[in-house]
């Protein structure tokens, strides 16, 4: 039984789409199909559909309660989905949950190291939950305390670390065991702005020398950008995804703006001869138009009167999310958004 | 051909330790819990000094006081110094009772504090990990109420090492018995505050009941049904029997637990604490391995 599970698992399956795997063989790194999770009163997921290929750094987009920490928890076995199949690197969640476990690491919103225990122990901790291999282990702790940046503080207590550095010691745990996925749930979440660039410059290293697909969610739209794909998620369903870039030519037009010395002839004149749509404001006139950057130096040109300033903005991650949804996103978390800590067991 | 037969040949062995991963993983990570608890231990030990301060001042004021009490109203003026012995299994207990529970305590915190899912989404069973970190807060509470049990002459108990080794072994059973106990409560309630107030309210009736400072034959008719079904009366009584058979003219108001007319054996007795532990700790590992 369980060789033809497996069997199963590594034929690409006809159904889904698969497109990250042209050589035909590779499992995806998740597979998610039709995945939905019902809570007493609340339809946290509802039918949810995801193939992350390995190696690549996929961003979950999503304001608080969308259903992201939720889905998270049933990828990393903390939860059981209500209907649907998940599985990692080829092995299903709900019947092989030990192959999932040993093949994923996660980093949660908050800490869970453990403070009164040093750097090292923490790592240590966790290589015997994970039955690593003697042989081998110095070794790799050595490796994950380097790539931390923690070399010289592995035998201070933990409470002593700032909060990028727990932060930093946590991915560096979760990365120990090698797992196939790294889950990181806002792994920058209530870290001052010098902190989180430190922890993607740190994710960017992590994937230069590790070989690990990452999975990260994230409320924060600079974040998602630096993902190879994203996946857009509001009310328990993914409204679309791709690379930034698909998502944001979805959208279309870039908006061009324009400072002149008389506004009210400029919009005109983009009216009559480059049949646009302007608006005149306070601030000048402002024109949506698909590439804006080939469009300047045809209006400064093409006007009659004097152009001060242009500024072209690109559409950004948040106009595909209100494309998408209706509505936008909100940047600060809500205090009463759930998390995996309380998905494991009722936090109060 | 190596080449082509390499990726299988991983993942094969890949998948054996999978299989594997049984035994000797299990007995790795519940090594690691028990050990942590030990570290966390050995890292505060203001905690077990102040920890210690109530069974101490139980032993040497209230029993002292006690004894007085006890010398006035009985004949015998050496039935005083008696009292402590017979008070003595009960401190022990005592001073291994705050430890021993407050693993229930850490395993509530550490779901407040995030750790418990770091252990959670680990590879092992959750038993594996309920049980080591239940071993680690006996092993704790075994070594607080050491330092109790060392002060056993100031009160008239013999050093024999004999004495000491089965005392401690006794003690060791006890706390294990509070450890499962605390971590049953722990699973099953899961808020910090109401734990506290449920371990505290459970606490104290189950030291009173258990004969531990007065004996069962003394209590009236209603009470002894609950002392029975204690398993620390019994842990108690086993203490106390182990003490006289070490001392010449055995301990005063120490008539042995009795069912009906019949005083069961000490073995009996450890084993009934025994099975006591085994079924609090499998309930609790059952409340715990539940996933939503």
């Amino acid at each position: 039984m369980f060789r033809i599970r497996r069997f199963g698992g590594r034929t690409p399956a006809p159904a889904g789409p698969l497109p990250e795997t042209p050589d035909g063989h590779a499992v995806p790194a998740i597979r998610a199909v039709g995945v939905r999770k019902n809570y007493p009163g609340v339809e946290a997921v509802r039918g949810l559909d995801l193939t992350v290929a390995q190696g690549e750094m996929f961003g979950f987009l999503g304001p608080n309660g969308c259903g992201k920490t939720t889905t998270i928890a049933m990828m990393c076995t903390l939860a059981r989905p209500t209907a649907g199949r998940i599985e990692i690197a080829g092995h299903d969640t709900c019947t092989a949950p030990g192959r999932v476990r040993r093949r994923l690491g996660l980093v949660f919103q908050e800490t869970t190291l453990d403070l009164e225990l040093t750097a090292e122990e923490n790592l240590r901790f966790h290589a015997d939950l994970y039955a690593l291999p003697r042989a081998t282990l110095a070794g790799r702790i050595e490796e994950m305390l380097s790539l931390a940046g923690l070399t010289d503080r592995r035998d201070r207590p933990v409470r002593t670390f700032s909060g990028g550095m727990r932060r930093r010691l946590e991915i560096a745990r979760g990365l120990l065991h090698r797992p196939s996925v790294l889950f990181l749930d806002e792994p920058t979440l209530g870290l001052d702005p010098q902190a989180r660039a430190d922890i993607w410059e740190h994710l960017r290293e992590v994937r230069r020398r590790e070989d690990t697909t990452l999975f990260l969610t994230t409320h924060y739209l600079d974040e998602a950008e630096q993902c190879d794909r994203i996946a857009i998620i509001d009310h328990g369903r993914i409204v679309t995804q791709g690379s930034p870039e698909e998502l944001k030519s979805v959208v279309g037009a870039d908006l061009v703006e324009l400072r002149t010395g008389d506004d009210a002839a400029a919009a005109r004149d983009l009216r009559d001869r480059f049949g646009l749509d302007p608006a005149v404001g306070a601030g000048g006139v402002a024109v949506r138009a698909p590439d804006g950057a080939r469009l300047v130096p045809r209006l400064c040109a093409g006007l009659d009167v004097p152009v001060y300033a242009v500024t072209v903005t690109r559409p950004t991650l948040d106009d595909v999310f209100l494309h998408h949804t209706g509505h936008r996103i909100r940047e600060e978390p809500t205090p009463a958004s759930a998390t995996l800590t309380e998905l494991a067991g009722d936090r109060s | 051909m190596t080449s082509i037969v390499a990726p299988s040949d991983r993942g094969a062995v890949g998948d054996e330790r999978d299989r594997s991963s049984t035994f000797g993983a299990e007995l790795r990570a519940g090594r690691m819990v028990w050990w942590r608890e030990m570290l966390h231990f050995l890292r505060d030990p203001a905690r077990t000094a102040v920890s210690l301060f109530q069974p101490l001042i139980f032993l040497f004021i209230l029993g002292v006081g006690l004894s007085r009490l006890y010398a006035q109203a009985g004949a015998d003026p050496g039935a005083g110094a008696d009292y402590l012995v017979f008070l003595f299994p009960g401190v022990l207990v005592m001073a291994a009772q705050v430890p021993a529970v407050s693993v229930g305590a850490s395993i509530v915190w550490d779901r407040q504090s995030g750790f418990l899912r770091e252990m959670l989404v680990a590879p092992v069973r959750r038993s594996t990990l309920l049980i080591g970190k239940c071993l680690g807060g006996a092993t704790v509470a075994t070594c607080t109420g050491t330092v109790v049990l060392l002060c056993c002459g100031l009160v008239g108990v013999p050093y024999r090492f004999g004495l000491s080794l089965l005392l401690l072994a006794e003690l060791g059973l006890a706390s294990l018995v509070m450890t499962a106990l605390g971590a049953l409560v722990a699973v099953t309630i899961r808020r910090i505050q109401t734990f506290n107030i449920v371990l505290g309210v459970l606490m104290t009736p189950l030291l009173f009941l258990s004969g531990a400072v007065f004996p069962v034959a003394a209590m009236p008719t209603w009470m002894v049904p609950v002392a029975l079904v204690n398993p620390l009366t019994y842990t108690i009584d086993a203490m106390r029997r182990t003490i006289a058979h070490y001392t010449e003219d055995g301990v005063a108001l120490a008539d042995p637990v009795a069912w009906g007319t019949w005083h069961p054996p000490v073995l009996l007795e450890l084993g009934l604490a025994v099975g006591f532990s085994v079924v609090l700790l499998a309930l609790a590992a059952r409340r715990f391995a539940r996933i939503d």
